[in-house]
């Protein structure tokens, strides 16, 4: 009976070699002649043929391997019932599968091991925010802890698997509960949960607190609209300050809806890229027009959602220049980007925006050259000529250059 | 009142004549049953086909991560204007990804797990002839079925299924023009989910019900399994939170349909001028995660239910610290209703509220962490058998543990900044809720398989498919924690546009492989499902020598479960491996008098009546005078 299997199965194992070794020639001449006939002719019904080979090939190949599991859960049927017949013990799947899972923790441990080496070296860099080194420390923190829970209590559990694996000879040992050991366990989390959270929550409160104190120096207001699916930049003028916007004044040349009845928006500029002195702290003032986006900046741990009707703020103080970065990482094309993290349409993943952090006198250097908001198709579609607020504005800052 | 007369109905009608037979045609057999079985069974295969859709949905978008840049012609054959040219389009690739995470978070691990294991579990476990109202019971069904129904719909309509992600945030999905998954697709998103609620609410009040007044004599509240426990609470968090998922819903169909602005405001489309305002998207964030939160308990405490029972039957042990157990589905029920702003720490909430959030997020970690604590002392000393189920729920298990850990990242405010909508995400809900609740499910089947069908699924088909599943698993999660935490954000159509995120292609390749290879050996599951129904060997009565009610009943399926009258129930469901007892398990329905050789205290710590407490005290004397 035994014997027989054999003979099939050897028959099967050089069947299925040719077949591969056939199909794979077939499937690959076939792709090579379909590019070659897509890119000369373009003649689809060719292209199409050829798809159908490749998914029969496939689908093929799929039922081989199905059909040689089947056979081989065969054999080893017919292997345990001989094996039974002959009055020995057939074979002993608890033993087995215990030995999988040990195997498994084993693997799985050289897995991670690898994931931490290999995956774990692309991951982003050290924060170069100043709220963003304490959050790193913190998540090495929590890393640290949770690590060595998630090693002790997957070891526990596959050793204790492998270990206490089902023999007739024994019995479990009846251990319903003790009341000591849960309040340990109970306790024991909850204290460290609590050092995170206090640590977290005060780190939290710091980072959400956007409003520049007493005695601290302004920080640099920039607006930042996102609307499907671009980010717009404005930046605040000579005075330091951003004009309002109303959502109704929004039109072809007015693209943020800035009001003019607000003085400060006389000499707000607009700007491509969004460039930032560094050691400087920046207040971010985003909205968004259209959807729900998300600013997000993961090199400065930056992430606010910009909502519609909701004004939302982030301020940071980035504390590495993009051309030192490009140096530290050895990388020269290196940059900074924000992009979008909510989920806002088609082209979602291309929402981008280059970001620079320069030193402050390229900074003033680059913010000088920033054209107007107010550009001269505005000025007329507003009538600013014959504005009251205007000309007293243009006036006072006119003097103001003179002294 | 109709409802009370019906069970009236049943219970005179069985008490005095079981053996009368149903003249049942086809149709009130298989399809409008009111037979909590066949219920049963009609969740189960709804919600693996359901799942089987689900998971070639993510196989779709998976193909696409991992070869942005390459055109497929079988797609534009399958799926056509959807995938121009071979590749997906990027709006279609937003409805896979929307859909995928709707229907098994709501579809398979909500209706398919809940659906199944309590239509199948609390009549069987407790002692009932059927559910407390099997006319409601039916109609649950067959609202989630028209509400599947509803769901697949959506792809044959001209601009595509729903597409701003499961949590459908307004104003993406409130206005048509922002993309056409929020056109007519979405319509149908939300009378499919209306309907699916009004299920659930069905289903949960009769489960309560059910458990509240139709227990055996002698099965009080501290002998119920612990999957009753999980069922139950499941189902108080599901009547408790549905409902504000359905007001959510509706005034964003008014958003939508009738010109209201509740969640809109200040908004400019394409250049054009909208005219609502006063809404707040916030608003909708907060009822939807309302229920959204909670929702993740819903999915998970019957896999854990489950997982206890068959940890406890196949360890041959008593599970550890069932008061605790049980206090800690308490406590996780409870707070999940006070921790759902965790999902919005950066959406613009008050930063104040988030930082209370976060406190209430880190304490719903400890009964999480006394959960694992108990199930690995569980293990310990026990005899483990390694059927099928167990094999899952040891994966349950280390699903839990992997993905709870990264929640404790997640629910910290500060680090959430960084890691929130990435990729660390993905990995840490994929793995705790996902991976968990599934592992849950098809330890459920594999363990309950003969109760439902009569007969045994294929025992090494099932390693294989354990094996396969559980490693493809971790290949497929693991990798993404480390794409998180490089800032990849989710929901992206490809990772090609943005420089610093290129680098990942190469790991997205090797996961779509992995997830290719884990779906295919879920043909593995469905053979032996299937073939196993028809032509299984037949299963004993009790084939896994376990302690609970379910396997005391006929093999053979019969209306009203037990042939003659229903057992009493004498004992906790744990009694494995008792010393003194000749046998490793003793069922519920054996009384103490019987099993005087292995008698505990323990036995009667529960219960202070009077016969007990003479009987504590006689052993306590006996023990004085030894």
């Amino acid at each position: 009976m035994a014997f027989k299997h054999l003979i099939n199965y050897k028959k099967f194992l050089s069947l299925s070699a040719m077949l591969l070794l056939l199909g794979t020639n077939l499937v690959m001449a076939q792709a090579a002649s379909s590019n070659s006939t897509a890119t000369d002719t373009g003649n689809t019904s060719a292209q199409s043929a050829g798809m159908w080979t490749s998914v029969g090939y496939y689908t093929l190949l799929f039922v081989v391997i199905c059909i040689a599991v089947a056979i081989i859960g065969k054999i080893f049927k017919v292997y345990d019932l001989t094996l039974q017949m002959q009055g020995k013990k057939g074979v002993n799947w608890n033993n087995v599968m215990a030995t999988c899972f040990i195997i498994f923790l084993g693997a799985g441990l050289i897995g991670v091991y690898y994931s931490f080496s290999v995956q774990g070296g692309m991951i982003i860099g050290d924060a170069v925010s100043v709220h963003g080194k304490t959050l790193d420390s913190m998540f090495w923190t929590t890393f640290g802890i949770t690590f060595v829970v998630f090693l002790i209590t997957q070891i526990l559990l596959f050793g204790f698997v492998f270990k206490y694996k089902g023999s007739d000879k024994r019995k479990a040992y009846y251990y319903p509960h003790n009341n000591t050991i849960e309040k340990i366990w109970t306790v024991a989390p909850a204290i460290v949960l609590t050092v995170l959270v206090v640590f977290g929550f005060l780190t939290w409160r710091k980072i959400t607190n956007t409003v520049d104190a007493k005695g601290e120096p302004a920080s640099l207001n920039i607006d930042v609209t996102g609307h499907q699916f671009a980010w717009e930049l404005r930046y605040p003028g000579a005075d330091g300050k951003l004009g309002k916007k109303n959502y109704k004044l929004v039109n072809g040349t007015n693209k943020l809806g800035v009001s003019y009845d607000d003085k400060n928006s006389f000499d707000d500029l607009q700007a491509d890229t969004l460039v930032i002195p560094v050691n400087k702290s920046v207040r971010l003032n985003i909205l968004a027009q259209d959807v729900i986006h998300s600013v997000y900046m993961p090199n400065f741990r930056v992430q606010i959602n910009a909502v519609p009707g909701l004004p939302t703020y982030f301020k940071f103080t980035p504390t590495a220049t993009t051309a030192e970065m490009r140096n530290k990482l050895d990388q020269p094309d290196f940059n900074y980007h924000l992009y979008c993290n909510k989920i806002c349409g088609g082209s979602h993943y291309n929402m981008q925006k280059l970001v620079l952090v320069v030193t402050e006198a390229e900074y003033q250097q680059w913010l000088s050259q920033q054209k107007p908001y107010l550009t001269d198709q505005l000025k007329k579609e507003l009538k600013l000529a014959e504005n009251p607020l205007y000309k007293q504005t243009v006036l006072q800052t006119r003097l103001a250059s003179i002294n | 009142m109709s409802t009370l007369s019906v069970h009236d109905h049943g219970v005179a009608h069985h008490d005095h004549d079981h053996e009368h037979h149903h003249n049942e045609s086809f149709w009130t057999k298989y399809i409008f049953s009111q037979d909590h079985k066949m219920i049963a069974r009609q969740f189960l295969i709804t919600g693996i086909v359901m799942a089987v859709i689900a998971m070639i949905l993510s196989i779709l978008f998976r193909i696409q991560l991992a070869y942005p840049e390459k055109s497929f012609p079988l797609m534009e054959t399958l799926l056509g204007r959807f995938a121009p040219g071979g590749r997906l389009d990027t709006n279609f690739y937003l409805s896979l990804v929307t859909i995928h995470g709707t229907i098994m978070v709501f579809f398979v691990l909500t209706a398919g797990l809940s659906g199944t294991f309590s239509n199948l579990l609390i009549p069987y476990q407790l002692g009932a002839r059927d559910m407390a109202s099997p006319f409601m019971n039916m109609l649950s069904y067959w609202l989630f079925f028209v509400a599947s129904v509803i769901m697949m719909a959506s792809f044959f309509v001209e601009k595509g299924p729903a597409g701003p992600g499961w949590t459908i945030y307004p104003p993406l999905s409130a206005l048509p023009k922002a993309m056409p998954g929020s056109g007519m697709g979405m319509t149908l998103w939300l009378i499919s989910m209306t309907l699916f609620v009004a299920s659930q609410l069905m289903g949960g009040i009769n489960y309560v019900s059910t458990i509240l007044n139709m227990r055996t004599k002698g099965m009080d509240l501290w002998k119920m399994p612990l999957t009753i426990w999980a069922f139950f609470l499941t189902a108080i968090l599901g009547i408790l939170a549905f409902p504000v998922l359905v007001a959510g819903v509706v005034l964003l169909i008014f958003d939508r349909s009738f010109g209201t602005s509740f969640y809109l405001s200040d908004i400019v489309i394409q250049g054009q001028v909208m005219p609502m305002e006063g809404g707040s998207p916030i608003l909708f964030q907060h009822l939807f995660w309302f229920l959204g939160h909670p929702e993740v308990y819903i999915v998970i405490m019957p896999a854990l239910g489950i997982s206890s029972e068959v940890i406890a039957t196949n360890s041959r042990k008593p599970i550890f610290g069932y008061h605790a157990m049980v206090y800690s589905l308490i406590g996780i029920t409870v707070l999940s209703f006070i921790v759902w702003g965790h999902h919005m720490f950066v959406t613009g909430m008050n930063p104040f509220l988030g930082g209370v959030f976060m406190i209430t997020t880190l304490i719903i970690a400890v009964p999480s962490a006394v959960k694992t604590f108990n199930y690995l002392a569980t293990l310990w000393r026990g005899n483990i058998q390694f059927t099928p189920a167990m094999l899952f729920a040891i994966g349950l298990v280390s699903f839990f543990i992997s993905g709870g850990i990264t929640g404790i990242f997640l629910g910290n405010a500060a680090l959430d900044i960084n890691l929130h909508d990435t990729y660390f995400v993905v990995a840490h809900f994929h793995l705790v809720m996902g991976s968990a609740a599934i592992f849950g499910m098809l330890a459920g089947v594999y363990h309950w398989f003969p109760k439902m069908f009569g007969r045994m699924m294929d025992e090494k088909l099932g390693y294989l498919h354990f094996w396969l599943t559980f490693i493809g698993a971790y290949l497929v999660f693991f990798p993404m924690h480390f794409m998180g935490l490089d800032g990849v954000p989710r929901r992206y159509y490809s990772f090609t546009e943005i420089e610093s995120l290129k680098q990942w292609v190469s790991v997205n390749t090797f996961i779509t492989w992995a997830a290719i290879f884990a779906a295919l050996a879920q043909v593995a599951f469905l053979f032996n499902f299937f073939y196993s129904m028809f032509f299984g060997k037949k299963a004993p009565q009790n084939p896994w020598n376990s302690t609970t009610l379910e396997w005391t009943t006929p093999v053979e399926h019969i209306h009203g479960n037990w042939p003659g009258e229903i057992p009493t129930v004498y004992r906790w469901p744990y009694d494995y491996s008792k010393p003194g007892h000749d046998e490793d398990f003793i069922p519920q329905t054996v009384p103490f008098s019987q099993t005087l050789s292995s008698n505990l205290p323990h036995d009667f710590e529960d219960h202070a009546s009077h016969d007990n407490h003479e009987w504590v005290n006689t052993q306590k004397s006996n023990e004085e005078v030894k």
